[in-house]
């Protein structure tokens, strides 16, 4: 079985001479979960996208590895995904589009099949010929997981990741999260107890 | 679920139809740019058509007319995914070459359908000789490639700017000026009838010079995107 690991090392990001966070380490490996934990503003969003590479850290090192074998850049980017408010899909592509697209763009290939099982998993049947435009918030973080789900992440970020979703919408979500932490290697950035309790490990964030 | 195989080729097509397929629905870059093309053609030939320009002022004209209407419309290709905050998810999907060169063949189908409507009007409305067409399309070509080469990178530099439009003008004018150069002295060639052989020199330029923007800006561009 190939076991994937994602270790930080003393990592600490500044902007200027704001510090952000400090002396951060942790050690995952396939098939354990991470949630990061702290106060608003306290650079848990900041960690995640060093994590993914978005920044680069102040200090400290990142190492993705596969069967011990350290990762490049390219391939880590196509193990890699994240859920997040922030990030956005276009709007004026279809659901179908998007998900073509950032499938295609990954080096994947989806058929329509998986296409309807995956809108019918997430709970936008009937919804895939729509503009992303045309959703709501709550919409549009269900197709981001879609999205997620099709890159078959060996590492999945999120970042608040019920944020804009309805009862149903979590459900799904928890669903996810509890196939995904069995078989990747799961971060998740959150406050909220219910989300925190499916980690294993906790880092927290308010230096 | 998926599988993993496409190689460069193909996720450069991904964005490159992505692209196509958002303009499509919105057109703005397309509207701004054939507007400002057609704004400055009519205004060039009512204020001037009748007065019998020289070749290498007709060509001066054209190349203007070109310059500014790419730098109307082409940064959009980077601009929108940073004002729409796509970025962030084409950065953690594409591989930086892919997005570079499907961003480099959408500007060039752009500019090459907006050449393909102004091109004929220019030479209606200002009379120019159309003997040698066939060698001006050429130099045509080679100076949208040029282009676009160097302003697909210029508008991946500048979308993380405050002032995009005045920056994007301001930093491509120093890197497209020894091309509008070029343009300008082959396309005057090719109206007062010279032959391909005639402006070899010129053609060898026009090839290096977008050979050696295209090849700079690949290596660039990982950093550029990646800052």
């Amino acid at each position: 079985m190939t076991m994937y690991s994602l270790s930080a090392v003393n990592l600490a990001k500044r902007f200027g001479t704001r510090k952000v966070f400090n002396d951060i380490s942790f050690e995952l490996e396939t098939g354990r979960s991470l949630a990061v934990v702290g106060p608003n503003g306290s650079g848990k969003t900041t960690l995640l996208l060093t994590l993914l590479g978005g920044y680069l850290p102040s200090k400290g090192e990142i190492v993705f590895s596969e069967n011990a074998q350290v990762l490049s850049p390219d391939t880590i980017r196509d193990k890699t995904a994240l859920v997040a408010p922030y990030l956005n899909l276009y709007d004026s592509l279809t659901a179908e589009e998007n998900l073509v697209f950032f499938t295609a763009v990954s080096g994947g290939r989806v058929t329509g099949k998986e296409l309807n099982s995956l809108f019918e998993r997430v709970g936008l049947a009937g919804r895939a010929d729509d503009p992303v435009g045309s959703y709501s918030s709550g919409m549009k973080q269900r197709l981001k997981y879609a999205a997620a789900i099709l890159k078959s992440p060996e590492f999945l970020f999120l970042d608040e990741p019920t944020a804009n979703l309805d009862d149903d919408g979590k459900k799904i979500v928890f669903d996810i999260i509890e196939e995904f932490k069995r078989k990747s290697i799961v971060v998740i950035a959150t406050n909220e107890k219910e989300e925190r309790d499916f980690a294993e490990q906790i880092c927290r964030v308010d230096q | 679920m998926p599988n993993k195989s496409a190689g460069l080729t193909s996720r450069a097509l991904a964005v490159f139809s992505k692209d196509l397929r958002v303009e499509l629905r919105s057109k703005y870059a397309f509207n701004a740019i054939l507007m400002f093309g057609i704004t400055t053609l009519a205004v060039v030939s009512f204020t001037l058509g009748q007065t019998g320009l020289s070749e290498r002022l007709l060509a001066a004209l054209f190349w203007i007319i070109m310059f500014f209407a790419a730098m109307a419309g082409l940064a959009q290709v980077f601009i929108r995914e940073e004002e729409t905050g796509t970025v962030l998810a084409l950065k953690l999907s594409a591989d930086p070459t892919a997005v570079y060169i499907g961003k480099l063949l959408f500007n060039f189908s752009l500019m090459a359908l907006i050449s393909a409507v102004i091109t004929p009007v220019f030479f209606i409305f200002t009379d120019a000789p159309v003997d040698n067409i066939l060698l001006f399309v050429l130099v045509l070509i080679l100076g949208v490639v040029g282009l676009c080469a160097a302003t697909t990178i210029v508008a991946a530099i500048i979308s993380k700017a405050g002032i995009k439009g005045a920056l994007f003008a301001v930093l491509s004018f120093p890197i497209l000026f020894v091309l509008l150069l070029l343009l300008v002295n082959a396309s005057a060639r090719v109206l007062e009838g010279a032959t391909i052989g005639g402006i070899g020199t010129e053609l060898q330029g026009l090839i290096a010079y977008a050979g050696v923007m295209i090849v700079a800006s690949l290596m660039l561009f990982k950093f550029v995107w990646q800052e």
